[in-house]
């Protein structure tokens, strides 16, 4: 194991960073090395691509910017915080305030109204009704789909239901939008709306983006792409606009 | 999240599934339902025993010849003479006897006939058991002394042998005995299945005589002038009755003379045992209802082990996973409580109707069941919100 580097203070617009983080799953002879070792420092605005075969590391590294997880040695800072010295209230308290998923599954409530859905995580953050459907009705607005806000799951494309997610992702204007493979339910053509959506989001409202994918095509929308391989940084590219 | 928002969005929950939560309550539902029935009908028929007992006359007692149980005998023993009964006329002040001979006997008019309790008495019954005529008279002396076929007949026998005809001065067949109706009982009300309005009485000579063919005397009531001397008259009646029936001193009585409200109190608190008895199997019920509400709960909380995983993801903190889990089962519980109340109320009321029995609306228990089933929620619905609560949001999102 590297030593630990001296912690100096980041650079200006830092929002996250992560210093020799390592994440080891199970014990003596069945463990896994998920992480092994990984610097990592992303600033506010940036869109960001995290691509890499299955295994390489990337879901557990996701996991760890999504404070749904805490890494093994090593430290990482969201917005000046040492993660891993939270409590899992203070990390899901985080997550309320700063942080916005999107799945690969969607992953809306099921037999719930889209109105509905973009409301659950102003509820948790104890917005009143009446704020809450205003928000969710400007988010409805942003992703385009203004006129479905009565309508479930159920009854919406998967495109459709993609732009639920994300609009419930932005609707509380979190720091940093988490991505896990948004488009990799599908087809290209829906894929290419749901990255233009999220490019426009990170342009026009300087919105953070951390992007999990498989697809060099959607990579490209990004203006940095990390490739990870065996629980390491293989490459760390930003491609000049 | 405050308590509100999480109690609406339970109820939204409840709304979503509504064949799975309607199953859910189903228990609930049962087990208020049923104590309320149970402990209803048990105030009822307390109330029934209070009016029977308090319309059977004041200050009552009845002497019966009866072995004493400690002697492990039971059942009657030799009855009472026409001596005995002025006896106790003579020798305990401050009372009123009146003596009764009486057994089943079919009793005709025109086409309409059935068994009727034929009652031999005199006067002093009225007075003892402050039974008024609402028609017609009672008997005269000559009447009484010389036994002649008059009688007296209640309510329930009139409706069921005249119908809408004025009884007065038809003439009955009792027996053998053709007898004039002189007189007609005020209806007092049926209970528990024996109505004091189906007789018929008639002079205690006339009885013995003709019907009876012997001179004996089944019971007596005896009326104290007031409640504070009950205990003084129970205790002459039993030393006159002891020495009358040649009993040596420190023998068994082979007679009784009971205090109606004792027997009243006894059978009260009968009542009460009972009901509590039957209550407390309903409650059991409500339990079992209890249990169904936490294994549909573990279900859901399997089945909505991604919902939990977003709401994790969206930021909700243990205890508020806790609190919505909780809400929710509390939520389900006390609608089936309020169904329930409203289950066996009408319940009791139909039930009430039909075993003419008096209705009466215990509100307490209402609440009490209400508040057992909102318990019942909080209770059973712990183990499962504490599992919701307890996963892992990695995992919990990955869930298929």
């Amino acid at each position: 194991m590297r030593p630990t580097p001296p912690s100096d203070p980041p650079p200006p617009g830092t929002l996250l960073e992560l210093r020799n983080v390592t994440k080891i799953y199970g014990q003596g002879e069945v463990q896994v090395k998920a992480l092994a070792g990984v610097d990592l420092r992303i600033a506010r605005g940036e869109f960001v691509a995290v691509m890499g075969p299955s295994g390489s590391g990337k879901s557990t590294c996701m996991n760890l910017l999504g404070c749904l997880d805490t890494p093994t040695s090593g430290s990482y800072r969201f917005r000046g915080l040492e993660v891993g010295a939270l409590s899992r209230d203070q990390r899901a308290l985080l997550r309320r305030h700063y942080l916005g998923f999107v799945f690969q599954g969607f992953n809306l409530l099921a037999r719930t109204t889209a109105l509905e859905n973009l409301e659950l995580p102003m509820i948790y953050r104890g917005i009143p009704a009446a704020e809450r459907h205003r928000h969710a009705r400007a988010a409805l607005q942003a992703v385009g789909l203004a006129n479905r806000e009565g309508h479930t799951p159920g009854e919406l494309s998967g495109g459709q239901q993609q732009r639920i997610a994300i609009a419930r992702a932005i609707v509380t204007n979190p720091d940093l939008i988490l991505a896990d493979e948004p488009t990799g339910n599908l087809d290209s053509a829906r894929s290419v709306e749901i990255m233009e959506l999220l490019v426009r989001l990170n342009r026009e409202r300087g919105m953070t983006i951390v992007m999990v994918t498989h697809e060099p095509d959607m990579a490209a929308f990004a203006r940095r792409i990390i490739h990870f391989r065996d629980g390491l940084i293989a490459s760390d590219e930003t491609s000049q606009p | 999240m405050n308590l509100l928002t999480t109690f609406i969005l339970a109820i939204r929950e409840v709304r979503r599934h509504l064949l799975r939560s309607a199953l859910t309550t189903l228990g609930i539902v049962i087990g208020v339902g049923a104590v309320i029935l149970m402990v209803t009908l048990g105030r009822g028929a307390q109330a029934q025993v209070t009016s029977t007992i308090s319309s059977l006359g004041r200050n009552l007692m009845i002497l019966v010849p009866e072995r004493a149980v400690r002697t492990g005998g039971g059942g009657s023993t030799a009855p009472f003479k026409m001596e005995d009964m002025l006896a106790i006329a003579r020798d305990v002040p401050n009372a009123v006897v009146a003596p009764q001979a009486a057994s089943s006997v079919l009793v005709i008019y025109g086409n309409e006939s059935r068994p009727v309790g034929v009652t031999g008495i005199d006067n002093q019954w009225f007075v003892a058991r402050d039974w008024k005529l609402s028609a017609g008279r009672t008997f005269s002396d000559a009447e009484l002394r010389s036994g002649r076929p008059v009688c007296v007949i209640g309510a329930t026998t009139r409706k069921e042998l005249f119908k809408y005809q004025n009884p007065l001065g038809a003439t009955l067949r009792i027996g053998k005995v053709s007898c004039e109706v002189v007189g007609l009982l005020e209806a007092k009300g049926a209970s528990f299945g024996n109505d004091p309005d189906d007789v018929v009485l008639l002079p205690l000579q006339t009885y013995q005589r003709r019907i009876a063919g012997n001179r004996d005397i089944g019971m007596a009531w005896i009326s104290a002038r007031s409640s504070d001397d009950i205990a003084k008259v129970q205790a002459d009646v039993t030393s006159l009755m002891h020495e009358r029936r040649r009993l040596g001193p420190g023998e068994p009585d082979d007679f009784a003379v009971k205090d109606m409200k004792e027997i009243s109190k006894t059978v009260g608190q009968v009542t009460t045992l009972l009901t509590a008895f039957l209550s407390s199997i309903a409650a059991v019920s409500l339990v079992v209802g209890g249990v169904g509400i936490m294994n549909i709960m573990l279900v859901s909380v399997k089945e909505r082990t991604r919902e939990i995983g977003i709401r994790m993801s969206i930021g909700a903190m243990e205890g508020e996973v806790m609190q919505q889990f909780l809400v929710e089962a509390v939520t389900l519980s006390v609608l089936g409580g309020l169904m329930g109340v409203a289950g066996g109320l009408l319940s009791s009321a139909i039930a009430c109707h039909f075993i003419k029995l008096p209705f009466v609306l215990d509100f307490s228990i209402v609440v009490l069941a209400f508040v057992f089933s909102a318990t019942v929620g909080v209770v059973f619905g712990y183990f499962p919100a504490r599992q919701a609560a307890r996963l892992d949001p990695i995992e919990a999102l990955r869930y298929e």
